[in-house]
């Protein structure tokens, strides 16, 4: 593609006006000379978004962005969203619904402008029955309050189809609600810790001067018994998580980081509350909510994640919600979930197969590249068995089913018992040193406890006490939070999207690392046919093109496109002949040209000279074999150079293809013979494969994309998902990583990795502060004023070191 | 001293009332979104007619 964006520059004065313009509603290039006074559009689609936008004053739209719009691509198909209309799945999208009004939230991933969010809040003025729409960019959600008496659901899924935004339904995909709920949860304990603390903070600060300044007399009490009121909801609301993930642990006999932390409230909060009502002191108060709340913090600022990114996708969530049932020669719509054994069901262009099915009408041309990464369709007959997962992209189809949805071969593999043990079930996400920590931690408080025993036994709790306090792990906890956090962030804006920070901690492991051939090390978007063979003339050009422009195959459309783009005229072409997922025989120019499958050229007695067989469009002309086309996977930039650099620093590269082994030299000779390749392989073959690798003893990262990857990156200790759209359909995955980042993969893996040295260094820092601490604490000197210092100075210069180390080591993936 | 009795329970209500009326925005779903309002902003009423 490269060669010949090339020679269009050097040909740009030869070129037809409208070929040096861009799209104005999209951006594209345009090809064809659709224009409206000085506009020009690169396809009729977005043209009509165009007018729709114009004649309802909306040109706002483009004043805002530079070429915003999406382009339409494809056909609009009228009676895709047929199902919308059946009641059970309107009833499972719509959220609300009260006299005339419904509100519906839709997941849009093509949002990505401002002009997008103008264009989706302005709705109402396109239809009336529209009463309002809030977008929410982050989340790439619109929210549609509309009137069901003047505009359908289906209606209104076909405007945000027409102008661009077609909403992603799924079966699998409404549990949104419930994130949001435990993200509220989060925000309300922090409200009410910061409120206490600062309150407690503030009614302490007396305390801390008393014995110089004031004597506050018999208000004494009344500050400490307000902050002991104050303190009630810290420990029992704010606080809970603690404890509860602490007692959760130690029911499975693990010692988690919270164990400590909840202790260490624990006993600030007894020891507090024994001094007032002894009227011995103040207690630790507004140490105990300090903490609280700074933690807090630290885990709503690390588990701020990807809102609009889903990583735990099953094949629920790919699958189409509803699909037209064929029943005595009628057409219903039906929720997928209904579809049982024998039923019939039409699928059209573009379409995905849901269920595992026979076909009985038309000719399937099928794109499973979603489910084996194999790049071209292949053709069916009639009764052939298709496998669910692949987009039907010849024209519509009916197929009888013959499994349900929940059995197909593609659903099998998320039923395999290798998937079913939890994933880092038993990783601690806090540094190694921590475990050690707790112990040092327990040996400080026995020894103070018998020194004190033997010197002076009324100070053996004061002290003991102080001792737990001060060296609460919450400084650790809050170097680990903050660093992973911000480790996150950086990793984000490298465009790679961890699913939380214990994938970061997992990428420090890594020793080998898989790779799927297709999505992963070539680029779906830039591959292109590439001609081998005699070269041919421009007449003989011209015929290809005009007849590859009459069919509909995606590999015909691919070779109509290439020469188009070599702006080879057309012809007319006086008789055509398509032979069904063979190829095409036609005549023009008064000569007889054959473009199809090897088969085809053989059986019409064409003698091929060629090893391809695979994915390869041959050309005869009068009865002479030409050349052939074939479909050239373009592999991403830098590809080789990565691989090297992983494996020269320690990395095992591996390679694993669900690919035919066509290019496999080619492969070899780039990237040296020592690595492993894999050709021809099934999801269950790289499942195992995976698991093997474990079982050896390594730690697996693996790099896929494709459905049929799916049960491999699960299985992996890290699973990356490569996409190039970020917001299409991800497998579950522990990380996205946007297709252009796959080359920095080194430098990602080497960032996390540092991740470690940060908390070491830091944690260093806070070995410092409760050094100090103990020092008092082991003496039994522990006053409320030194806690009350030491506490804020530590959280905070914690925090601002974990933020500027994060930030300086993130140099080499910044860019 | 006793003033600062009213003042203490003054300031106390004066920081309970902004708690609460955190504890309300984040209910009311103000803390949802915090990007999009942002852009929103910016949109005037209308800036251009056809074009």
């Amino acid at each position: 593609m490269r060669g010949i964006i090339l020679a269009f520059k050097g040909r740009l004065d030869l070129c037809p006006l409208y070929m040096q313009e861009k799209c104005y509603h999209c951006g594209a290039k345009c090809t064809t000379s659709i224009q409206i006074e000085d506009k020009y559009f690169c396809c009729d689609g977005c043209k009509m978004v165009f007018q729709l936008l114009d004649d309802n004053g909306m040109c706002q739209y483009y004043d805002l962005t530079n070429m915003p719009g999406l382009t339409a691509k494809g056909v609009f198909i009228s009676d895709k969203y047929n199902y919308l209309d059946n009641q059970a799945i309107q009833d499972q999208l719509i959220q609300f619904k009260q006299g005339d009004q419904a509100h519906v939230v839709f997941y849009l991933p093509q949002i990505h402008c401002v002009s997008c969010v103008w264009l989706l809040e302005n709705l109402h003025k396109i239809n009336p029955g529209v009463i309002q729409s809030q977008t929410n960019f982050e989340k790439k959600e619109v929210k549609i309050i509309f009137q069901p008496s003047l505009i359908s659901l289906k209606q209104v899924v076909q405007l945000l189809s027409f102008v661009g935004y077609e909403p992603m339904i799924h079966l699998g995909g409404n549990d949104w609600q419930k994130k949001k709920k435990v993200n509220k949860k989060q925000l309300y304990k922090i409200g009410i810790a910061g409120f206490c603390f600062s309150n407690i903070m503030m009614l302490s600060f007396p305390e801390y001067l008393s014995d110089q300044v004031t004597d506050l007399g018999n208000l004494r009490p009344l500050f400490i018994y307000l902050n002991l009121f104050l303190s009630l909801p810290v420990l029992l609301y704010s606080a809970s998580d603690f404890f509860v993930s602490a007692y959760t642990g130690l029911r499975q006999k693990w010692l988690n980081i919270d164990a400590p932390i909840a202790l260490a409230i624990t006993v600030t909060f007894a020891r507090s509350l024994y001094e007032i009502l002894t009227q011995t002191g103040a207690g630790y108060l507004d140490s105990m909510s300090g903490i609280v709340f700074f933690m807090l913090i630290g885990r709503w600022f690390q588990d701020k994640s990807y809102d609009s990114f889903a990583f735990d996708r099953d094949y629920t969530s790919f699958f189409p919600l509803g699909v037209t049932l064929i029943k005595d020669g009628k057409e219903l719509n039906q929720s997928l979930n209904d579809i049982i054994k024998g039923d019939t069901i039409l699928v059209r262009t573009g379409e995905m197969i849901p269920a595992d099915a026979i076909l009985k009408e038309g000719v399937a041309l099928v794109d499973y590249s979603f489910v084996s990464g194999e790049n071209a369709p292949i053709a069916f007959e009639q009764g052939a068995l298709l496998y669910a997962g692949g987009v039907q992209k010849g024209r519509a189809i009916q197929i009888e089913v013959v499994k349900p949805v929940g059995h197909s071969y593609i659903t099998q593999l998320w039923n395999s018992p290798l998937l079913k043990q939890a994933k880092n079930a038993t990783q601690s996400f806090v540094h190694p040193w921590s475990q050690y920590f707790t112990y040092v931690l327990f040996s400080i408080a026995i020894i103070t406890g018998i020194y004190w025993w033997i010197m002076d036994t009324s100070k053996i709790l004061p002290a003991v006490s102080a001792v737990l306090i001060v060296a609460c792990p919450c400084s650790l906890l809050l170097t680990v939070t903050f660093t992973y956090g911000n480790v996150l962030r950086w990793l984000g804006k490298a465009k790679m999207y961890c699913k939380n920070a214990s994938v970061v901690e997992a990428m420090e492991k890594i020793d080998t690392i898989v790779f799927d051939k297709t999505g992963t090390l070539t680029n779906h978007a830039a591959s292109e046919m590439v001609y081998i063979g005699v070269v041919l003339t421009d007449l003989e050009q011209s015929m290809i093109r005009s007849v590859t422009r009459e069919s509909l195959h995606p590999l015909s459309q691919m070779i109509y496109q290439l020469l188009t783009a070599s702006q080879v005229e057309l012809l007319k072409v006086d008789h055509i002949q398509n032979s069904i997922a063979k190829g095409t025989i036609a005549a023009a120019h008064g000569h007889t040209i054959i473009i199809g499958s090897v088969k085809l050229l053989l059986s019409e007695g064409v003698a091929v000279n060629t090893d391809y067989d695979h994915s390869v469009v041959c050309i005869a002309i009068d009865g002479i074999f030409k050349g052939l086309y074939k479909v050239n996977h373009a592999y991403r930039e830098g590809m080789v150079d990565m691989v090297h650099q992983l494996s020269t620093n320690g990395y095992a590269v591996h390679l694993l293809s669900g690919d035919h082994p066509t290019e496999s030299h080619k492969l070899k000779l780039q990237l040296g013979t020592s690595i492993p390749m894999l050709f021809d392989q099934s999801p269950t073959d790289k499942l195992h494969y995976i698991q093997q690798l474990q079982a050896e003893g390594h730690c697996v990262m693996m790099v896929g994309d494709g459905l049929n990857d799916a049960g491999a990156l699960q299985k992996s200790d890290v699973g990356v998902a490569v996409t190039d759209q970020t917001h299409l359909f991800t497998p579950a995955s522990d990380a996205i990583l946007e297709g252009y980042q796959v080359t920095q993969l080194f430098h990602l893996i080497q960032y996390a990795k540092k991740a470690k040295r940060i908390t070491s260094i830091i944690f260093i820092l806070s070995i410092l502060y409760n050094l100090v601490g103990m020092y008092y604490a082991t003496q039994a000197l522990l006053s409320p004023m030194v806690a009350a210092i030491l506490m804020p100075i530590s959280s905070i210069s914690i925090v601002a070191l974990a933020a500027l180390l994060s930030f300086s080591y993130a140099k080499a993936i910044r860019g | 001293m006793s003033v600062f009795i009213i003042l203490i329970i003054t300031s106390v209500l004066v920081a309970g009332g902004f708690l609460v009326a955190f504890l309300w925005s984040v209910k009311s779903g103000q803390m949802d979104d915090d990007y999009t309002p942002s852009i929103r902003i910016l949109f005037e009423d209308e800036i251009a007619s056809k074009k």
